[in-house]
């Protein structure tokens, strides 16, 4: 085996772009390895963890391009390597032409603007936002890692100056119909929300087109804000600008387990709201809070979704999803196809709000869940790479994610995990999500399809069977072909919902009906 | 008093867009009114250089 590297002196590319291009050599005859990456530390100590060092790597600085390959021979690793301004031009999508490299310059272009977004590596992140509100412009920061005491100052920042500040760790939003981020095609209506969940806000917004109705604008407020250090400034504001917009007739929230102290005030703030609020607040025993007027709990997003459209639609009563009878047969078709070892689930999902409902819809259930993003510190995994009996992941975590893109646009993470859980001869479901929508990967399904036949046939081979769950968020304006994608699992035969939580529902059954628990 | 959230909601969005291309390639795709600003990390990411800038600055 054979190993090379090429530095280029301020030559940078974001992590997207690199991708592609990493995506590119990968496909090369030979190629074993490759890392397309910029130089700073996190992905300096990557290419250390596969054996690639040297002191020219140790003195590359983050805007300094790095490209290594491992390969077969020594000559592939050269040609691979003397033909890099070809594979950097060769990217999938043109890029959006600009002469424009500071925020600055983009104001003296574009005076009227009204909105940054900014998804740039996080420790730059809290001083271009800074700068973007300093300019009198809402932002929208796609950007994690940043710490929560850069979040506090720009919240504070932009409260003081009637501006909002959509993240720090925002994936999800969506104004006026422009989806930004992570984001569906769904049709505008009257329906408002907020959320600190990404894939939350997708899952409700997909829903609510998919059910006919519309949204009027959903509000990403980042995942921390509904902590007691941040105490829901954002969510705060999203609050007052949903009441005082006049397409706004509900508005929903969603959240992932807030902090005592902030979930209070919010709820005061929620009695005095003009509008009906749907509060769906994942990992909270909502038995315990206070009741409150003018707020109705949702234990699931799909309750929400159900509440939502209610309050819009002159309280006609909208039925909740649950299993068919079909749905049941399957479930008892899959368990008695499992060999007698076969007896946990493991979770290996991009959406992090999708690990959280998952949980709680299992944990109701009586199905205790080990999480690298628990909602019981005592089933937090030691480590995250290691499952332990039932396991669910977010993959989208920053464990996984620093100095890589999101799981729901680049598949690597997770193609490797189905596999190391597809060795582990006592489980019996695989449970995945699919993510489709703006600038998620253009074909989800198609990055693990293989994975999955894989996985299913070292069952088959152990006289056993993989079950295998999935639950698609789409609407049918996505660029993906969402049918396609749909049709895709089931001829792999995956057991295929349209809910995160029907999904985890079926889970339930599979595990619940299984007398050895 | 209308506060610029309230404008934003209420107008049409113009974003700058500072980081991955294909934000602004997918806001682009909307029909949205988007300059895409191709960020580097300052003073070529060297922090110490950076945190000397600052305090020029």
């Amino acid at each position: 085996m054979a190993s090379g590297f090429v530095i280029r002196k301020n030559q940078y590319y974001d992590s997207v772009y690199l991708m592609s291009v990493n995506r590119r050599i990968a496909e090369v005859k030979g190629v074993q390895q490759t890392a397309v990456l910029m130089g700073g530390p996190a992905n300096k100590q990557l290419l250390s963890d596969i054996g690639i060092q040297d002191t020219q790597i140790d003195t590359a600085q983050p805007n300094d391009l790095i490209v290594a390959v491992i390969a077969e021979t020594s000559r592939m690793v050269d040609d691979v390597l003397g033909r890099l301004d070809e594979w950097l031009e060769a990217i999938e999508v043109p890029a959006l032409k600009s002469k424009v490299n500071t925020l600055k310059d983009g104001l003296a272009q574009k005076p009227d603007a009204n909105l940054a977004a900014i998804s740039i590596p996080g420790e730059y992140a809290a001083k271009e936002a800074r700068k973007a509100l300093e300019a009198n412009l809402n932002t929208f920061v796609f950007s994690d890692n940043v710490s929560i005491e850069d979040e506090l100052e720009l919240k504070r920042f932009a409260n003081q100056h009637g501006l909002i500040v959509m993240g720090p760790d925002c994936g999800t939003s969506l104004i006026g119909g422009v989806g930004l981020g992570f984001t569906n095609v769904v049709r505008k209506g009257s329906i408002g929300v907020i959320g600190g969940a990404g894939t939350g806000l997708q899952e409700f917004t997909c829903q609510v087109h998919n059910a006919g109705f519309g949204i009027s604008h959903a509000i990403g407020t980042g995942s921390h804000d509904l902590s007691d250090k941040i105490g829901g400034l954002t969510t705060f504001a999203a609050l007052n600008a949903l009441e005082s917009d006049t397409k706004t007739k509900v508005i929903a929230i969603i959240a992932k387990i807030p902090a005592p102290g902030a979930l209070e005030h919010l709820l005061d703030k929620i009695e005095t709201c003009k509008k009906p609020v749907v509060g769906c607040f994942l990992g909270i025993d909502t038995t315990r809070l206070s009741v409150r007027s003018n707020l109705q709990f949702a234990t699931t997003i799909d309750d929400a979704v159900r509440l939502s459209i209610e309050a819009v639609n002159g309280n006609v009563v909208v039925p909740g999803k649950d299993l068919s009878a079909e749905d049941l047969a399957l479930i008892v078709d899959e368990q008695t196809s499992w060999s007698p070892d076969q007896k946990y689930l493991r979770g290996i999902l991009a959406g992090g709000t999708f690990c959280y409902q998952s949980q709680q819809i299992l944990q109701e259930a009586g199905i205790n869940i080990y999480s690298n993003n628990p909602l019981d510190n005592k089933y937090k995994l030691a480590q995250p790479d290691l499952s332990i009996e039932n396991t669910i992941v977010d993959m989208g975590d920053d464990f996984y994610t620093v100095g890589k893109p999101h799981p729901m646009i680049d598949s690597t993470m997770r193609r490797q995990r189905i596999l190391v859980e597809s060795r582990d001869p006592k489980v019996a479901i695989l449970f995945l999500d699919f993510i489709l929508g703006y600038n998620a990967s253009m074909d989800p399904v198609g990055d693990l399809v293989d994975v999955i036949q894989e996985a299913k046939l070292i069952y088959k081979q152990h006289a056993g069977a993989l079950t295998i769950v999935a639950s698609v968020c789409g609407t049918d304006g996505d660029p993906q072909d969402l049918n396609m994608q749909i049709k895709m699992l089931r001829e792999t035969g995956v057991l295929v919902y349209r809910s995160n939580a029907l999904a985890s529902k079926v889970c339930c059954k599979l595990l619940g009906k299984e007398k050895r628990f | 008093m209308e506060t610029k959230i309230d404008k934003l909601l209420s107008q049409p969005i113009i974003v700058l867009n500072v980081g991955l291309n294909k934000f602004a390639k997918s806001l682009e795709e909307q029909g949205v009114d988007v300059t895409q600003i191709d960020w580097a990390p300052p003073a070529g990411g060297d922090q110490e250089m950076i945190d000397l800038l600052d305090d020029l600055l």
